[in-house]
């Protein structure tokens, strides 16, 4: 017996050994099924999602949060929020859990008030810009022809135009206002997921089962949407969740530029603009806002990486690989056998192969 | 001579963009009304009388297409008007404001391609190893933060206590590279670095990905049989083909570097001419705002000809037609 072989049937019984299931167990499974499997094995991803759960409740329950401090979200402390010189207190200073701001505020419930703001921006942005974007592309890749350049052509217009710069000339026409925020953040994100599903289309549209829907006398539109559709909400899925960070970046630095969400009402942009000013007197007036911003965006990308990797079936033999070398490592075969135990496995993997060959 | 037809063909479809942008942004400013700025301007107290004298000073009670031909035909004479402010005009003020935008743009797009290209040739090179996912860590975190955050972190907790502390090397504001080379440094490091920091994850993301791939082509295999050493591989014939999508992705960025700058401008106070436009939104000075858009739109068109030149340079695949 070659070492090849060998490698393998030893590899068969080590499978059979750690009770991986045999043909005749096993079960079919959706695709869906299987991502969330993947998703739920990697902990990164899983502590991004719980993070993000515990922002969206903090930010439903934020005005819940504030009868419970007892501090109203726009209204200054000036008797206990400020020191002698008129400063912001520190945190945990007469039940400023996280200290005031520079009016005496309490900045923990503009915090959360500001999540609010930020996390409502990002997710009904992302939400009409995936279905805007979805609609664009898979006309733009179906219909191709004249109705194809137009829209590929409008899609690459609004890509390469800079978008603060438009926003500043919206601003200064509109009035800052959050409907301005979400109409210019959805402006500008609906073509990157145009751009994406029209690709897909484009090959998707050449198979034959849709040529077999087409022959049983489906329209356009059932196709695009009912046979189409379904088969490419896994890559906007991935991007959906990467726009949303991107969202609230922006909207914190329009809000930042004064061109967004205006005082009083806080927003983590418009509070991390005024803290600029006090950042030797009250360092966490800077650091607190900046902090929930970045976890959130963090987790947001962290958890797109995550889906995006759960979802590319090269990732379940990138942790196939793995588990066979540390089996392989446990076991006492020699070395060759190890060595063609590693080909047989990593395979599709070119991080793999890539490594110094 | 193909490069000579083609360069003109780019420069005409690119007018043709500068005049859409402008012509957009002037109609959208007309979608107020002109009273309100000329109240602005008169100020609070003014009788109808001054206000009515401010909108005929500034030409706001012409017909609109009046206005228009007016706007462009001065645009064609390189004249981007007056600010309703100061009466100043507003190429003098952009072109006085120009030197620390181009500054922070050149000496910034240089720094983040290097650390960008840099940082993601090591990762990808050594795939999985200690350095690879450090880096994909400060990636990460790079994508999340806004350039403004970076940028008051490094003011607050690298200028702030430096400077206290009787280092003076780092400085706010700006200084120009006449005033020697010491102090311009000084002045533009800490906003190189913010604008380096937001733009460089993307490209060390890019061209990892990228070059890991390429890494992975028969060619690649074919230069190590032929017994090339591993530098040459990887940078004749790994990173070379490994560049075309970071430079295409390049053209893309250049509209947001632009985005980038203002912020850049306002956090560090350099005075450039987005930190202007940013005032001038306050203010509504039209004038301004229109001049930075078409500024701006005429930089996105010429700096993707050169990115589209340099990728037929690199690509030998690419015909420039």
């Amino acid at each position: 017996m070659s070492a090849f072989t060998e490698a393998r049937f030893e590899a068969h019984e080590a499978e059979e050994a750690s009770g991986i299931p045999q043909p005749s167990q096993v079960q079919g499974r959706t695709q869906w099924q299987l991502t969330w499997m993947r998703l739920r094995s990697d902990k990164v991803s899983m502590i991004a999602l719980v993070v993000i759960v515990i922002m969206i409740i903090l930010a439903i329950a934020a005005p819940a949060i504030a009868s419970l401090t007892g501090h109203a979200v726009n209204t200054a402390y000036p008797v206990n929020g400020e020191n002698a010189d008129g400063n912001p207190v520190p945190p945990g200073t007469n039940g400023f859990i996280l200290g005031t701001d520079s009016t005496g505020r309490d900045l923990l419930v503009r915090i959360l008030y500001g999540a609010r703001i930020s996390l409502f921006v990002g997710i009904v942005t992302t939400l009409i810009a995936t279905l805007l974007g979805v609609g664009v592309g898979l006309m733009a890749g179906y219909f191709g022809g004249i109705i194809d350049t137009v829209l590929a052509r409008f899609t690459d217009a609004v890509l390469a135009f800079p978008y603060i710069v438009l926003a500043l000339a919206l601003a200064a026409v509109f009035g800052p206002s959050l409907t301005i925020i979400v109409v210019m953040i959805t402006f500008f994100s609906w073509a990157g997921i145009a751009r994406i599903v029209r690709g897909q289309t484009l090959s998707i549209k050449e198979k034959e089962y849709i040529e077999a829907a087409r022959s049983l006398g489906a329209g356009p539109f059932r196709i695009m949407f009912f046979d189409i559709l379904p088969n490419l909400l896994a890559p906007v899925l991935v991007v959906a969740t990467l726009y949303i960070p991107n969202a609230v970046v922006f909207e914190s630095t329009l809000s930042y530029l004064t061109l967004g969400i205006q005082a009083p009402t806080p927003s983590w942009g418009n509070m991390l603009s005024d803290a600029q000013n006090f950042y030797q007197v009250a360092w966490w007036y800077l650091v607190f806002p900046a902090v929930a911003l970045l976890i959130t965006t963090l987790a947001f990308n962290l958890l797109g990486d995550g889906i995006r990797d759960a979802m590319d079936p090269r990732t379940e033999r990138l942790i196939a690989a793995r588990r066979l070398r540390r089996r392989v490592r446990r076991s006492t075969i020699k070395r060759e056998n190890k060595e063609a135990l590693e080909s047989l496995a990593v395979g599709g993997t070119r991080a793999e192969t890539g490594k110094k060959g | 001579m193909a490069l000579v037809g083609y360069l003109i063909r780019r420069l005409l479809t690119g007018i043709i963009v500068v005049w859409l942008v402008a012509t957009i942004t002037f109609f959208l400013f007309f979608a107020r009304p002109v009273y309100t700025v000329a109240r602005q301007i008169a100020g609070h107290a003014a009788t109808p009388q001054v206000i009515q004298e401010a909108i005929n000073n500034l030409g706001l009670n012409k017909p609109i297409m009046t206005q228009y031909w007016h706007f462009l035909n001065d645009l064609v004479h390189g004249n981007l008007g007056y600010s309703y402010y100061t009466g100043e005009s507003v190429d003098t003020m952009l072109r006085q404001d120009l030197p620390p935008t181009i500054s922070l743009v050149i000496g910034g797009t240089i720094l983040w391609l290097i650390v960008g290209l840099a940082v993601g040739v090591i990762s990808a090179t050594r795939a999985r190893s200690v350095f690879d996912r450090v880096a994909s860590v400060g990636v990460l975190i790079g994508l999340s933060m806004p350039a403004f955050v970076i940028g008051e972190l490094l003011i607050g907790y690298v200028f702030q206590p430096l400077y206290s502390h009787g280092f003076h090397f780092f400085n706010t504001g700006y200084a120009g590279i006449t005033s020697g080379i010491s102090p311009f440094f000084g002045h533009m490091i800490l906003p190189w670095i913010t604008l380096a920091t937001i733009q460089a994850a993307v490209y060390t993301r890019l061209s990892r990905g990228q070059l890991l791939e390429t890494l992975g082509e028969d060619y690649i295999r074919t230069a190590r049989s032929k017994g090339l050493s591993e530098r040459r591989v990887i940078f004749r014939h790994g990173v070379r083909a490994a560049l075309t999508p970071v430079l295409s992705q390049l053209g893309v960025d250049m509209g947001q570097l632009l985005g980038g700058v203002v912020v850049v401008e306002t956090v560090f106070g350099l005075g450039g001419i987005g930190q202007i436009s940013v005032e001038a939104v306050d203010q509504d000075n039209l004038p301004v705002i229109i001049g930075f858009v078409i500024i701006a739109a005429i930089f996105v068109v010429i700096a993707n000809i050169v990115v589209d030149l340099l990728y037929a340079a690199l690509d030998p695949r690419v015909r420039i037609t």
